[in-house]
């Protein structure tokens, strides 16, 4: 049978071996963390704490401000030592609580509540908001908005995502091999919240023994299906999950919910399981650190707030010279400028790429008009076109050709025989121009 | 602090951070490689002659790019490879037997006049091998049809001249054609190995063919032109191709004769110069098949693939933004906005 999938799309090597057997295992616990009040997509929260407190784990230690916002919490016990503005790995400077660790591993009271799913849908989502919980796949936005929809709009389908389309990245891979029962707990959270009898799990093709073992966890939930999808990048962004395991179309610039679909990360469902069953607010999430240039490729269970120098040492430190180190995948992911950034509840995985291995555009060539891009945009855009438009300062121009469309997913930069840097002229001209 | 000292040499790029191992160069490159059977063949076929032609056109193309980039300062772009594709598509569209001015007119002609007045690679309209051949062919009429007698051997140095398949056919018809070949049979395997007065490197359809399969092999070629293109020149050629009487014409004679295989695979598929959009390309490839045999049937010359490669160029910029990509999601959007009205 041929595996679903949606038009277009790329094959960039995966390059999983290197970290995919690599269970997940916990870190050093960390001598101080850093803990930026913005770790999401929404507004900044608001300090809950001052220097010299002391705080347990899971404390509050940043209140959402609205709706669209999310608590961030300690994700260790000890003392405020400092509170100020610090970077986070895409340059951003962010208010941020800097804890030094005692070591004690406190939590602040947490109540196991067995018969969780005996809770009404506004109780659970009011667990899952406290807890914090966000997308973990990357972009970080609050799981309890996307749990909102509006009556107009009613959902009757949640899809977890478990493409990890990302090449290396084998954070969520690990959780479906190791905890695939609460991979599934936690969807029923989410079906529970949103009132929904039809639950799906996608996964890329190239995951099988995650497929079998998810399918053996959702034994005996009639409701629930594990989807395998054909392996090709971004298998795993949104639009294209949904067309590929329910066939549905997001409208262009709508969202899932204009389709009835919730769609939720593979992390996020173990973290609202937790939220669910034991209230723990999100405070650690898995960690993919790999790529050539790190000397031992780990799966880490790391505590929000730690160092990203601190994750490098714990794996063995840089093999060759490091030439490039990314946030999150090679596709989409941030280049970062310094290792002292904290990982925070969005953070997939941290990259080390060699000289070799980074590519970096020196300079590059004119649109030879290949169509090469046109071919695979998963959004059926015209990036050869809006590239050439933006580089001519035609901003307005280039929305003929439906340039917020456009979710800068690099397929078409990754093909680009010309090297064009097509996503980043595409970012030029939506900063230049308005929808 | 170990870290430290590598945190100063960290590479800040915009995403994505991998990239295909495709280049423009390896693109140009492998194609000037699939051309190379069809070439060796015309210099079996037209001697040492062909071989002259051919190098002549390659090098003075890569100069011209050469002395014209320096000239003006610009950066110089020959080892991407595009040059010498030109060179050597043109040397191919030459007849053996032209003086040496030929082809170093051609050349300079292709890639001074079309493609780097226009802004060099990627902003050409035309085709610059195709330009170059029709600026001879009208500068030049008598010299670019004087066509040598295919003998298969480098000892005769005088070679003998004759017409073209196409030529007899435009002028005696196909009997006559298939008189001077023995029989049908027979032509048609000299059209397919290349045992034929042409072009340097049109004849041969096998060694053409060869190399249009490694091209699609390789991903660089797709289906939509050479089909929509061969597709129909074959259809109309059976409908209209024999005097007095609809479909009763010989496709085959049509498809393995003048420069068709040469410009459906190697030169109506040139990436800048034909649409960018699949769908689009059908229509460009139909539309260069119609205007061949137009040309053929009912025009001056015997031959009309290169005018309609080139009247079709005129058109790419056009058909692409005819059949602009429908973006993911608006099919249901406008039905959305019926169904509200």
């Amino acid at each position: 049978m041929a595996l679903a999938t949606f038009q277009g799309g790329i094959h960039p090597p995966d390059k999983k071996e290197l970290s995919k057997a690599k269970a997940i295992s916990s870190t050093k616990p960390p001598k101080r963390v850093v803990i930026p009040l913005v770790q999401h997509i929404g507004a900044p929260c608001k300090l809950s704490v001052s220097i010299g407190q002391e705080v347990k784990k899971g404390e509050v230690v940043g209140a959402p401000e609205g709706f669209v916002s999310a608590p961030v919490h300690s994700s260790v016990s000890g003392k405020v030592v400092a509170i100020g503005d610090f970077p986070l790995s895409t340059g951003r400077m962010v208010t941020s609580v800097v804890i030094e660790n005692d070591g004690k591993e406190e939590w602040t009271a947490l109540k196991d509540n067995p018969d969780y799913l005996a809770l009404s849908p506004d109780e659970l989502k009011g667990k899952v908001k406290d807890a914090g919980v966000v997308g973990m796949g990357g972009a970080a936005f609050p799981a309890h908005v996307k749990l909102s929809p509006p009556k107009e709009k009613p959902v009757d389908v949640v899809i977890l995502n478990g493409a990890e389309c990302e090449p290396y990245l084998t954070a969520d891979y690990r959780l479906m091999v190791e905890r695939p029962a609460d991979v599934v707990a936690g969807l029923k959270v989410l079906m529970k919240i949103v009132n929904v009898t039809k639950g799906f799990i996608g996964i890329e093709s190239n995951k099988p023994d995650a497929v079998e073992a998810m399918q053996k966890a959702a034994t005996g939930e009639p409701n629930i299906k594990v989807c395998a999808l054909e392996v090709k990048y971004p298998q795993g962004a949104e639009k294209m999950l949904i067309k590929a395991t329910v066939d549905r179309e997001v409208p262009a610039r709508g969202l899932p919910m204009d389709v009835g679909v919730v769609v939720q990360n593979i992390g996020t469902a173990i973290a609202v399981y937790e939220a669910a069953r034991y209230g723990r607010p999100l405070v650690e999430r898995v960690v993919t650190v790999t790529g050539e240039g790190i000397k031992e490729p780990k799966n880490l269970l790391v505590k929000v707030g730690t160092q990203v120098s601190d994750l490098i040492e714990e794996c063995g430190g840089f093999k060759s010279e490091a030439a490039k180190i990314i946030s999150g995948g090679p596709m989409m992911g941030f280049a970062m400028f310094s290792l002292d950034v904290p990982v925070t509840k969005g953070t997939s995985g941290i990259l080390v790429l060699p000289e070799e291995e980074a590519a970096h555009t020196e300079g590059f060539g004119p649109c030879i008009r290949c169509g090469r891009c046109i071919d695979i945009c998963p959004m059926g855009l015209m990036p050869s076109m809006l590239s050439v438009l933006s580089e001519r300062g035609f901003y307005e121009e280039s929305k003929e050709y439906n340039l917020f469309d456009c979710f800068e997913c690099g397929s078409c930069t990754y093909v680009c025989p010309s090297k064009r840097p097509i996503v980043q002229l595409v970012r030029l001209a939506k900063s230049m121009t308005k929808p | 602090m170990e870290t430290l000292k590598k945190e100063h040499q960290l590479i800040v790029s915009v995403s994505p951070h991998v990239k295909s191992e495709e280049t423009t160069g390896r693109i140009m490159w492998s194609v000037t490689a699939s051309l190379l059977p069809a070439a060796l063949m015309g210099t079996y076929f037209f001697g040492p002659r062909a071989i002259f032609t051919v190098a002549l056109c390659i090098i003075t193309a890569v100069l011209s790019e050469y002395v014209y980039q320096k000239g003006l300062g610009k950066k110089i772009t020959v080892s991407d490879g595009s040059a010498v594709l030109t060179g050597l598509l043109l040397g191919m569209n030459l007849p053996a037997s032209v003086p040496f001015y030929i082809p170093v007119i051609g050349s300079m002609v292709a890639v001074v006049i079309t493609k780097q007045l226009f802004g060099g690679l990627g902003f050409n309209v035309f085709n610059p091998a195709l330009i170059g051949r029709a600026f001879l062919l009208i500068s030049f009429p008598k010299l670019m049809t004087i066509w040598t007698k295919p003998e298969a051997a480098f000892v005769k140095m005088d070679a003998l001249t004759t017409a073209t398949p196409l030529g007899i056919l435009k002028e005696e018809g196909a009997a006559k054609l298939i008189e001077l070949f023995g029989d049908k049979l027979n032509l048609y395997t000299q059209l397919f190995v290349g045992h034929r007065a042409g072009s340097i490197g049109e004849t041969s359809a096998i060694a053409l063919l060869i190399g249009a399969a490694f091209l699609f092999y390789r991903g660089y070629i797709s289906w939509h032109i050479p089909v929509s293109f061969l597709g129909t020149v074959a259809a109309m050629a059976w409908i209209f191709g024999a005097k007095g009487s609809l479909f009763a014409g010989d496709p085959l004679i049509h498809l393995m004769s003048g420069g068709m295989l040469l410009g459906a695979f190697f030169m109506a598929t040139d990436y800048v110069t034909c649409p960018s959009v699949k769908k689009g390309q059908l229509l460009f490839g139909a539309g260069c098949g119609f205007l061949t045999m137009l040309i053929r049937l009912k025009g001056g010359y015997p031959e009309g693939v290169m005018f309609a490669i080139l009247i079709m160029n005129c058109f790419s910029p056009l058909i692409d933004r005819g059949f602009k990509t429908k973006v993911f999601g608006a099919k249901k959007e406008t039905k959305a906005k019926e169904a509200g009205k």
